[in-house]
């Protein structure tokens, strides 16, 4: 098990050396340093002068090296002119906004999927279950900014139960001042409501469906069958046999799809005014602040990977035969 | 007298969108204390089925539409599920075709042994475990201790089969029902289960189902033998005579395409044509279509199930 985590580490170190390089060549071939340090009224002889000294000249690997280097010991992911602080500082500041709505989501999604997904696969001709699976359908189909506004229409503005925009009160988690929580608070809770809700509505039917389909065809194996030949109750057949068979590749979809969460909270944020990572990439799209959308590139990236490697692990706790191809 | 298991008229039919078909049709058969039957027959022929009905575990939509099944003078083929799970993997056991596919993956195999004993017993687990050392050591497989903390993945397909026959022998039960035991393993490992099998139920005077197309493996292992043909039993008897004086001509056949029941250098025998689909059985005997000496009336009439000669039923009109 030890060997196979560590592998899996190794791999995700990889993959985020790869993203690192195409966002690197992305930003160089894109960004002009020196203009966007003096403007345009410098000789082209002061501005070689100013390009060696910020070793601009050197060979693109060894730029990248220095990226890379910086990157990793200093947690310098450049500056944003738009908020005149170190871009990694900017996007810690929005990141918690960010990362609680994805949780709040997750939450949504794993409470709301794991039982009616089980239950439609066993009653498949209940009036739940047909009620479900039409209604997930709608759900697949309506776009979240639409599904955000009728929430917003219904909740805050006819009946005035809900909050509309923002985070609502927040406190400090660690009292350093990084992590600005709502979970702590009646009124953060209830802000997180409405966007956790019409960001869940896309992933909700898409879970819902997989694990019915999952667990219908898994109680349709030998294995099964053999648990009941062997005299085991429904419940054990059902909820220990079957369960976790079908959990396997449900865990899989929702690494990533918890991944793609975190870069599509754009439109939620955007609709609730969330001040989260969402929001502020597109602040910095309409500035053009691309050192800043630079760095958000290779923050979401490592966030995928992160969440990612640990879906990963996490499965191979589950599933013994993966553990075993890992140590091998 | 009343026989261990009896198995009274049983018709088994499948409820499809165009009406029900009937895979077995009016099957009987008794089983005694420590004997050994063998069900033989081409697949399709309702041996997997009737194993299962047995159990009353048929996959969906089939159901037993007529007749009755009595097991230690019970109905049970009237009992509710509830009542039948205290029998499957208790009194009756069933081992399945391909052991690579019957456990589940993700359990261990004490795991799975374990929570097979307390769905019965009311037993800990420390107990239960020391019972599940026991039957492993049972069906002689090496270094038991360490293969109950073990995948399935881990393990060769005949020594799957071992730890499915252990688990089956876990709560000692009265008959064990083989469904195709050995169809799915290596010919010489074939031989092994087969012989364990056999000492097995002949130690602890086990009833044994044997259901297989093998003609060859039954003859070694039972005492009685169903040929089955198109969802009907067509010959019943002791097995020696049964192998050795057939009656029914679809046996006769089944026998002569045996290789090694002929002159080596000779084509063996076939017969010809296929057994019909369930949804297409001919009129009169469901083998007229294919046999030797089929005359008009086999066309017309279904043949009698009746005792011929040497204690042997079989169902046909020309005998």
């Amino acid at each position: 098990m030890f060997a196979f985590i560590i592998r899996r580490i190794l791999q995700a170190v990889a993959v985020m050396l790869v993203i690192s390089l195409v966002v690197f060549a992305i930003q160089k071939q894109f960004g002009d340093p020196v203009r966007d340090l003096v403007g345009e009224r410098v000789t082209p002889e002061e501005r070689q002068q100013i390009a060696d000294k910020m070793g601009l000249n050197d060979p693109f690997l060894v730029q990248y090296g220095r990226f890379v280097k910086n990157a990793v010991t200093k947690g310098d992911l450049g500056r944003s002119f738009l908020y005149n602080k170190p871009n990694l500082e900017v996007i810690v500041n929005h990141a918690p906004a960010t990362i609680e709505l994805v949780l709040g989501t997750a939450l949504i999604i794993i409470v709301l999927s794991l039982p009616l997904g089980v239950y439609c696969a066993l009653k498949p001709r209940s009036l739940l279950s047909r009620f479900t699976m039409s209604f997930s359908t709608l759900g697949v189909s309506m776009p979240v900014f639409l599904t955000a506004i009728l929430l917003i229409y219904l909740f805050a503005v006819h009946w005035r139960i809900l909050p509309s925009y923002g985070r609502g009160e927040t406190v400090d988690l660690f009292g350093n001042g990084i992590w600005m929580t709502g979970f702590l608070t009646i009124d953060g809770l209830k802000h997180l409501i409405l966007p956790c809700i019409s960001l869940s509505t896309l992933m909700l039917p898409l879970f819902i469906r997989l694990i019915r389909s999952e667990m219908m065809e898994v109680l349709e194996t030998e294995y099964i069958k053999y648990a009941w030949a062997k005299g085991l109750s429904p419940r054990r057949v059902w909820l220990v046999h079957a369960f976790k068979n079908t959990l396997l590749p449900v865990i899989t979809v929702f690494g990533v799809q918890i991944g793609i969460m975190f870069a599509f909270t754009l439109l939620t944020e955007l609709v609730f005014q969330w001040p989260g990572m969402g929001f502020m990439f597109l602040e910095a799209v309409n500035r053009a602040d691309l050192s800043l959308l630079i760095a958000y590139l290779v923050v979401v990236a490592a966030l995928f990977v992160v969440v990612n490697t640990v879906v990963d692990i996490l499965y191979g706790f589950i599933n013994p035969t993966v553990r075993i191809a890992g140590t091998k | 007298m009343s026989h261990l298991l009896e198995v009274r008229d049983l018709e088994v039919k499948f409820a499809l969108r165009s009406g029900d078909i009937t895979a077995i049709d009016g099957v009987s058969f008794n089983l005694d204390p420590g004997e050994r039957l063998g069900i033989v027959g081409e697949s399709g022929a309702g041996k997997s089925v009737t194993g299962f009905a047995i159990i009353n575990l048929i996959s969906k939509p089939g159901y037993i539409s007529r007749g009755s099944i009595y097991f230690e003078g019970n109905e049970i083929s009237a009992y509710s599920l509830a009542r039948m799970r205290k029998i499957r993997g208790n009194r009756i056991s069933m081992i399945f075709q391909d052991p690579m596919m019957t456990l589940n993956p993700v359990y261990t195999i004490g795991f799975q042994m374990i929570e097979t004993l307390q769905a019965h017993r009311n037993i800990s687990k420390t107990q239960a475990r020391a019972i599940a050392l026991d039957k492993l050591k049972k069906v002689y497989i090496p270094s038991p201790e360490k293969r109950l903390s073990q995948y399935p993945h881990e393990l060769s397909g005949g020594m799957r089969q071992r730890i499915i026959i252990a688990i089956s022998l876990l709560a000692d039960p009265a008959i064990i029902i083989a469904d195709e035991p050995t169809t799915a393993l290596d010919v010489t490992i074939q031989a092994e289960i087969m012989d364990l099998l056999q000492e097995l139920c002949e130690r602890d005077r086990m009833g044994l189902i044997l259901i297989t197309h093998d003609l060859g493996v039954v003859s070694q292992v039972t005492e009685k033998i169903a040929v089955m043909y198109a969802g009907k039993i067509i010959e019943y008897g002791p097995t020696e005579t049964v192998v050795h004086h057939p009656v029914h001509p679809y046996t006769i056949g089944l026998i002569g395409s045996i290789p090694g029941s002929i002159e080596p250098g000779k084509d063996l025998k076939q017969i010809p044509g296929m057994m019909p689909t369930l949804t297409n059985i001919p009129p009169g005997c469901a083998f007229n279509p294919r046999c030797e000496l089929a005359a008009d009336i086999c066309t017309k009439k279904t043949p009698v199930f009746e005792e011929k000669q040497n204690g042997i039923m079989a169902a046909c009109h020309m005998k």
